[in-house]
């Protein structure tokens, strides 16, 4: 079944259940997004991706609402720019932004968010980094609730339910069981919340400390595909190196079997390449245990 | 999926709690846990689970989330993130007894602050609280006793022994005489512990009746009736049965919404405590006209009395008889405003953190465990035992054609005689303050703010105007919930509004962006205006609460955000603040 509806004046038809966003996609429609992932059951809790539809009285969430026969979608009003502006202003408000990818500080030109207007003393989640491990740091002062990393880890990839939200309203935050350190908790170290993270708040232990010490250079890195040769499976790896060193490991999320996932030996294991080398610059201790 | 456990044991007087619940345990030595299927089908018990180590040491240990996360299979993780997420549970404190002092807009006004500070130089353990739904006896603080349970002191007496000293079991006061009322007739008449004394009052003849007329009927003089919901959408009632009983699948469920938090709101705990049989009675009818086999009533945490009451009512009507085929199951809150919204409702049922759903889908279809449901409110319920009991034709001939039956109003604040009232639809605003003995102390009128902290403020204008749905919407104003607070011309509105706000920040659920954040940033702007220390000019300052107020209302996922700036909103164009 398919069904057939407007979007900005134009006619799509989808099949059923496609997602509004996903139509948009399919027109060239760029349409901001923070909690939706390739990979991931969105959690439509970021709500900058709203748009205005036809005979509804709020805005609707482009990536949590199936395109509907007739709908008619407008994505660029002004409501719907007001909405995606204001959650941008909000979200650099509470949280440091900076890590995102380069397509979020495309957004926050494009629709002019200013989220200083809130004053200096606006209320924000910086705390300390949590560095408990020589695997990866959660630093959630770069949080923004998309709830990804938790469905990673839960009922989308992982099933270890190592993480959760807990607390409520501006006092929610991502946590183990009482605060427990990762070692402590469920955490099996997949790192499969590290690769579903938009805004660096999660991050291999090497990148982080690259990034803290402004050694980190994305543009001077090199990134190679292999596969893992770990056990039989053949998840793909994509190697990132910087001055001829591996600085991180990811997985490719388009890959059909594996959805970026992996397991603690392929996106953790490697250290040994450069065992008895120095490290490099900036980043502190080894990886791999 | 296999869990790892906490490492901390629960002591004896935790495991003994949680084994009340759900039985003895089968022993358990390792660190994984393997509960099975089984198990896994008990996570509702989740929250009765917390309830009972919190009621039985005043805190949840890490023993005691441990234990509970085994027997029901749940990952601590998710366990702790369920238990923070409600103000009721004391993750991981101290434990103890413990005050709630209720510091919202009318308690306010009733003195909490002075309250608040006598308990503090006493060194007496308290915590602040939103509206308790006491509101008619303020100011009011609920306590809890581990081991004893919990009670409330309205109004509190003037020595701080008062807070712990007062188990209140008396029925609630009704000002009106029995005569007059419908939905209120028994309240305070009719014994609400005794169900030989409600089948004397005509108790049970109703259910009779709707099984003698058949679904289909029913659902004909309900929507005959005009009925529509109480709980502050309006939805009309016989198209919601209608829906419910004709969605496809066996196993549905059907509500009983007893979650009233909205502050100024206190009728549902009025019918509650004073006629739980009719809640009882009315839902046993909804089961029966759609098909569900089992119903729940949802009370407010903060609501031992009504809680008290609708267990031994729906222990006496199933041991009576009354509820063949019909499982109904009394669930209590813990403290989160937002349960009151339907889906977050569904989530609180299920063992989850009360987070609202998107809709589409509607319950009707998709509710509690993803099954179809109905949902209504308590008062909702109880009228429609009138359209059932006279007939729809009758119920419509009450109130205006859009608006139709009695309603009940619950009038607190700057008034002589607080208190609930049953009038008819189109009865004005300024008979409504009559009944309540007009604005007290010999001040003159500031504002009412109706609908509750969701709704709007209006000046003396809205006297005049008839309370139904038509008439206020028209007149930019709301009935929401029924509550309608006034406020003499002495109130400092800013200290209102900023309370007002604080409500929404603390009530937000967290999991959307304008709701979480917007909340914090209305809050804080309030409070800059209140300090004189405006951000730039007020002229700046009130762009960005519309900004705000804006965003909030238009991309929120519920009710909650999409209403947090309604009633500062409405101030804002009074001149309030
Ligand atoms: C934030 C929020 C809180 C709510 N709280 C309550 C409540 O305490 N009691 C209630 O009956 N309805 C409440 N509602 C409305 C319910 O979602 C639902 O519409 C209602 O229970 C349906 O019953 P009715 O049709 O009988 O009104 C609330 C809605 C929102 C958005
Ligand atoms: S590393 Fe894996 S197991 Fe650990 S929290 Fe992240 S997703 Fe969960
Ligand atoms: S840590 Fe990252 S993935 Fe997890 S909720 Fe925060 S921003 Fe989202
Ligand atoms: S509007 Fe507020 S309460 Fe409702 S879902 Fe969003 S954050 Fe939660
Ligand atoms: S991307 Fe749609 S709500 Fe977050
Ligand atoms: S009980 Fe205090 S404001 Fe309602």
């Amino acid at each position: 079944m398919s069904v057939k509806a407007t979007i900005d004046g134009q006619e799509v038809t989808v099949p059923e259940g496609t997602s509004i966003l996903d139509a948009c996609t399919q027109l060239g429609t760029d349409i901001p997004t923070f909690c939706y992932g390739p990979t991931i059951t969105p959690a439509n809790a970021c709500r900058v991706c709203m748009v205005e539809v036809e005979g509804s009285r709020v805005l609707v969430p482009s990536c949590s609402r199936a395109l509907e026969e007739g709908m008619v979608v407008k994505t660029g009003t002004e409501r719907a720019e007001h909405s995606r502006r204001l959650v941008l202003e909000l979200l650099g408000s509470a949280s440091e932004l900076d890590r995102s990818s380069d397509e979020v500080h495309g957004w926050i030109e494009e629709y002019g968010a200013d989220s200083s207007r809130f004053g200096p003393d606006a209320e924000t989640v910086a705390q300390p980094a949590k560095v408990q491990d020589d695997l990866y740091v959660r630093d959630y002062e770069r949080c923004i609730l998309c709830y990804k990393c938790v469905d990673a880890c839960g009922v989308d990839h992982q099933n270890t339910f190592a993480i959760t939200v807990a607390g409520r309203g501006f006092d929610a935050h991502i946590s183990t069981e009482f605060d427990v350190t990762l070692p402590d908790s469920a955490c099996v170290y997949c790192g499969n919340c590290i690769a579903v993270c938009p805004t660096g708040a999660l991050e291999g232990k090497i990148a982080w400390d690259m990034k803290e010490a402004g050694t980190w250079d994305a543009d001077a890195q090199e990134v190679t595909r292999t596969v893992c040769s770990y056990c039989g499976v053949g998840c793909n790896l994509d190697i990132h190196t910087q001055d001829g060193r591996i600085v991180d490991v990811t997985s490719p999320l388009d890959h059909e079997v594996t959805l970026g996932n992996l397991c603690i030996k392929g996106r953790f294991g490697w250290s040994f390449v450069h065992a008895g080398a120095s490290e490099p610059e900036g980043a502190a201790g080894g990886t791999g245990s | 999926m296999d869990l790892r456990a906490l490492l901390e044991q629960p002591t004896e007087v935790e495991r003994d709690a949680v084994d009340s619940l759900l039985g003895p345990a089968e022993p358990f030595n390792g660190r994984v846990m393997f509960g099975g299927h089984s198990a896994r089908q008990q996570r509702h018990l989740l929250l009765p689970a917390l309830h009972a180590v919190q009621d039985a040491t005043g805190t949840v240990t890490r023993g005691a989330l441990g234990y509970i996360s085994e027997r029901l299979t749940v990952p601590p993780a998710e366990a702790y993130g369920v238990a923070t997420f409600y103000a009721l549970f004391d993750v991981d404190s101290a434990g103890g007894s413990k005050a709630h002092v209720c510091d919202d807009i009318v308690c306010a006004q009733a003195g909490a602050e002075d309250l608040c500070s006598r308990l503090e130089a006493d060194g007496v353990e308290y915590e602040r609280s939103p509206c308790l739904g006491q509101c008619d006896r303020a100011p009011a603080v609920m306590y809890h006793r581990p081991g004893t349970g919990y009670g409330v002191s309205a109004p509190v007496a003037a020595d701080t022994a008062g807070v712990f000293g007062f188990d209140d079991l008396s029925p609630g006061v009704v000002h009106q005489e029995a005569s007059e009322l419908r939905l209120l007739r028994r309240v305070g008449v009719v014994d609400p512990t005794s169900i030989d004394a409600y089948i004397e009052s005509g108790g049970f003849q109703t259910l009779a009746k709707a099984k003698e007329l058949g679904p289909e009927a029913v659902i004909e003089e309900l929507k005959m009736s005009g009925l529509r919901g109480r709980g502050g959408a309006a939805f009309p009632i016989g198209i919601k049965w209608e829906g419910v009983r004709d969605a496809p699948g066996d196993e549905k469920y059907v509500i009983a919404n007893g979650d009233e938090s909205e502050p100024g709101t206190f009728k549902d705990r009025l019918v509650m405590e004073g006629d739980p049989f009719a809640v009882v009675e009315a839902m046993a009818i909804y089961g029966y006209v759609t098909g569900a086999t089992q119903g729940y009533i949802y009370v407010r945490g903060e609501y031992p009395t009504a809680e008290k009451r609708l267990l031994a009512a729906v222990r006496q009507a199933a041991a009576a008889g009354f509820l063949d085929n019909f499982d109904l199951e009394v669930r209590r809150g813990a403290g989160a405003y937002i349960c009151g919204e339907e889906t977050a409702l569904f989530a609180s049922i299920e063992g989850h953190r009360g987070e609202p759903r998107q809709k589409p889908p509607f319950p009707t279809t998709h509710g509690v465990f993803q099954k179809p449901t109905g949902i209504n409110n308590i008062e909702t319920l109880v009228a429609t035992l009138e359209v059932v009991a006279n007939g729809g034709e009758a119920f419509a001939r009450i109130g205006t054609d859009q608006s139709t039956g009695p309603k009940l109003f619950c009038v607190s604040g700057a008034v002589s005689n607080p208190g609930v009232f049953e009038v008819e639809f189109g009865t004005t605003l300024g008979e409504l303050l009559d009944l309540a003995g007009g604005i007290s102390g010999g001040s003159g009128f500031g504002a009412v703010l109706m609908g509750g902290a969701a709704g709007v403020f209006a000046d003396e204008s809205a006297l005049d105007v008839p309370l139904t749905f038509e008439h206020t919407r028209e007149a930019g104003t709301t009935m929401g919930s029924g509550a309608i607070v006034f406020f003499d011309d002495q109130t400092d509105f800013t200290a209102v509004l900023r309370r007002i706000a604080q409500f929404f920040r603390d009530e937000s659920c967290g999991q959307c962006v304008p709701c979480r954040i917007g909340t914090v940033r209305q809050e804080e702007a309030l409070a800059r205006i209140g300090s004189g220390a405006a951000l730039g000019s007020i002229e700046e300052e009130k762009v960005r609460l519309d900004d705000l107020a804006l965003v909030m209302t238009d991309a929120s996922i519920c009710g909650l955000g999409q209403t947090a700036a309604s009633a500062i909103q409405s101030a804002m164009r009074l001149g309030l603040a």
